[in-house]
């Protein structure tokens, strides 16, 4: 098998509010606070190959973006371990960080927040690569425009300002400015969801273009199943901090393992079905300052048992290459029907 | 009789970059427990033809054209007092953002009993009971303890039923949802859609829902009506739409959908984007973008009707199904 372009094992990554002096004050006359932590990322082992789509899915809130930028470098990660090209990223020297962030954009999913208002879509798209030495001062007009034409924007609005461009337009910008610096691994954070279907379409096209012209790798996120589908070759679903399935695409849509991500798929709303009968997971997303006991999702499962509750599940090949941490699979092929049963009397 | 009939409505903002014509010319009618799917992009004036049901349109926009039957009475023309007796009472609105409906500083039970005594003389505690009968309704758990909570305690999904609930609280004849699931994970949109479903069912309430969501819409609505550059352009059951489209925006529209394809074929896309409200191009909005546009386009395409089927366009692709 291919070495990972990127992976990450058993990696982590907590939020921590600290107590303020007020509470820290209170807690002298006994109010008992405690600092907060939130496990946004939790104990996530992952594996991205060079040139393949890995699809991240997960609802808000459930890591799937801080997962994104601990990959990409933005944040440092709490526990666990990065790789890149089968280096541990922590041991690299700081050229080589330098390098291994370089080669990982990020790509988000409000153009207008990530671009800076007060500069010009050439000044946006030809600073990074002159910071770091990539092009001669003279040469980055040349650069941007050859950039802006390969996103579909028209050179001749080098000069114009993000405001004065349509929002798949500003999507476009992003995606020039992340390609100035000759990444290999681009991380798009819900980068067309905001976007109408007919724009959308147009940058998902944009996005396979330039893999197929690039080699590039990508880590998709999105909360959009038929988004995933389209664009994947590889799917994962994350609850709570945690990854509860992974397969190859076509594997992942014809035989989903894991009761979130059946529910999931039950709920993607497609043109096809005509006045259906919604039938809702119950509850909702746990909050994850206090997620349930053992498996995260029992509380919402409709097969969920006593063992549920107690031990978290473990990611589990039940396939060939395809992963998921269901306690399910471990019980007798009875059980799942059984305990259906039970819960519907 | 049907609930609500609009005929060839017009509404146009007045600025200083000339005459914006958000909803040009809009006419269609809901029944009686009848959800209509109002389907367009960002700037099709779906969201006015809401506003302008209710009478919202602020200055500089107002109502040029059209009429706007409810029950038989036209809506157009009336004075704010009699608006305000309407809305809330007969007519309800659900926003995409329930924020934008309730107030952050005041406690649910101090905003749903000020709804209830707008419009109905009863005392506080029957105020309250209807309150909460409303939050049971939408699917709040405890909804007698709820009822003190202020909106930042709800999450997003949770807001969203609170802001239906205050919709429901007169029992309107006519609730317009305007994207009101856009903002939440697909569980919770579909704890919603599963809620709204009923209580139109059960209540014989009609409904429009406002959204950019095919797949949604296919899944909630009776008949659609899909929006392009303030007009509808293709109307009907959602099965004639959506099984035999003949429009090429709404076919654009169906094949730009990443579900309705197999994996890795690119997506057909529609070149270009909508046009400025402010400056149209004459005849047909769509035809700069349209791949079956010819020069008869610029001139005006009138409605045509086969049963319930309407469209408007010269070159209807009768066969292109996607």
């Amino acid at each position: 098998m291919t070495q990972p372009l990127i992976e990450a094992r058993e990696l982590s990554k907590r939020f921590t509010t600290r107590l303020d002096i007020a509470e820290r004050v209170a807690n002298l006359f006994g109010a008992g606070l405690e600092e907060r932590t939130v496990h946004a990322v939790d104990g996530v082992s992952l594996a991205i190959r060079p040139g393949e789509v890995l699809g991240l899915v997960g609802e808000s809130g459930c890591g799937k973006s801080t997962l994104g930028r601990v990959l990409a470098g933005i944040h440092p990660s709490s526990s666990g371990d990065v790789f890149w090209e089968g280096r541990n990223v922590a041991e690299l020297s700081a050229a080589e960080t330098r390098q291994a962030q370089l080669a990982a954009q990020m790509i988000f999913q409000d153009p207008m927040s990530s671009l800076n208002p007060r500069k010009t879509v050439a000044q946006a798209i030809g600073e990074a690569p002159l910071a770091h030495g990539m092009v001669r001062r003279g040469d980055v007009a040349a650069m941007v425009a050859d950039l802006m034409e390969r996103v579909g924007l028209d050179p001749s609005y080098a000069r114009r300002y993000p405001h004065q461009f349509s929002g798949g337009q500003r999507q476009r910008i992003g995606i020039a400015r992340a390609l100035a610096v000759q990444p290999r691994f681009l991380i798009c954070d819900e980068s067309v969801s905001a976007l109408d279907v007919s724009i959308q379409a147009q940058i998902l096209n944009l996005f396979m273009d330039l893999r197929a012209e690039l080699g590039l790798t990508y880590l998709f996120i999105s909360h959009d199943l038929g988004v995933v589908k389209h664009i994947s070759d590889r799917v994962a679903i994350m609850y709570l901090g945690r990854i509860v399935e992974s397969a190859d695409a076509d594997e992942f849509f014809a035989r989903p393992n894991h009761p979130y991500t059946q529910a999931l798929l039950a709920e993607m709303p497609t043109v096809k079905q005509r006045r259906r009968v919604f039938q809702p997971v119950k509850g909702e997303i746990p909050s994850p300052l206090h997620p349930p006991s053992g498996c995260h999702f029992h509380p919402r499962c409709p097969y969920a048992f006593e063992h549920c509750r107690i031990e978290r599940p473990a990611l589990r090949e039940i396939a060939p290459g395809h992963v998921s941490a269901c306690h399910l699979n471990d019980a007798p092929p009875t059980a799942r029907t059984t305990n259906a049963l039970h819960e519907t009397t | 009789m049907t609930t609500l009939t609009i005929e060839n409505l017009s509404t146009q903002f007045f600025s200083d970059a000339g005459i914006a014509k958000a909803v040009d010319g809009v006419s269609l009618s809901v029944g009686r427990g009848e959800i209509l799917g109002l389907v367009g992009e960002s700037g099709s004036g779906k969201s006015i033809t809401g506003f302008s049901i209710l009478g919202l349109v602020d200055p500089p926009g107002r109502i040029t054209d059209g009429r706007i039957l409810f029950q038989g009475e036209d809506l157009v023309g009336r004075s704010e007092r009699e608006m305000r007796a309407i809305r809330g009472k007969k007519i309800a609105m659900i926003f995409q953002d329930p924020m934008m409906t309730l107030n952050p500083v005041l406690s649910i039970e101090t905003q749903m009993v000020e709804t209830v005594r707008a419009h109905d003389k009863v005392d506080k505690a029957e105020a309250r009971r209807r309150a909460i009968e409303a939050l049971g309704l939408v699917g709040i758990p405890s909804p007698e303890e709820r009822l003190a909570a202020y909106p930042h305690q709800f999450s997003g999904g949770m807001r969203q039923r609170v802001a239906i609930a205050i919709a429901l609280l007169h029992r309107p004849d006519l609730i317009i949802a305007d994207e009101p699931t856009t903002a939440l994970d697909v569980t919770i949109q579909s704890q919603i859609l599963f809620e709204i479903q009923k209580l139109s069912q059960s209540f014989g309430m009609s409904l429009i829902w406002i959204s950019h969501d095919l797949g949604v819409v296919a899944g909630l609505a009776d008949k659609i009506a899909v929006m392009y550059a303030g007009r509808i352009v293709e109307s009907g059951s959602v099965d004639t739409v959506l099984d035999n489209p003949v429009h090429p925006y709404t076919i654009g529209l169906m094949r730009s959908v990443p579900a309705n394809l197999e994996r890795g074929e690119p997506l057909a896309t529609i070149p270009g984007m909508a046009p400025s409200p402010v400056n149209r191009p004459s005849g047909c909005p769509f035809r700069l973008r349209c791949f079956a546009a010819t020069e008869i386009c610029a001139s005006e395409p009138a409605e045509t009707i086969a049963g319930d089927h309407a469209w408007r366009c010269f070159h209807p692709q009768a066969e292109a199904a996607p």
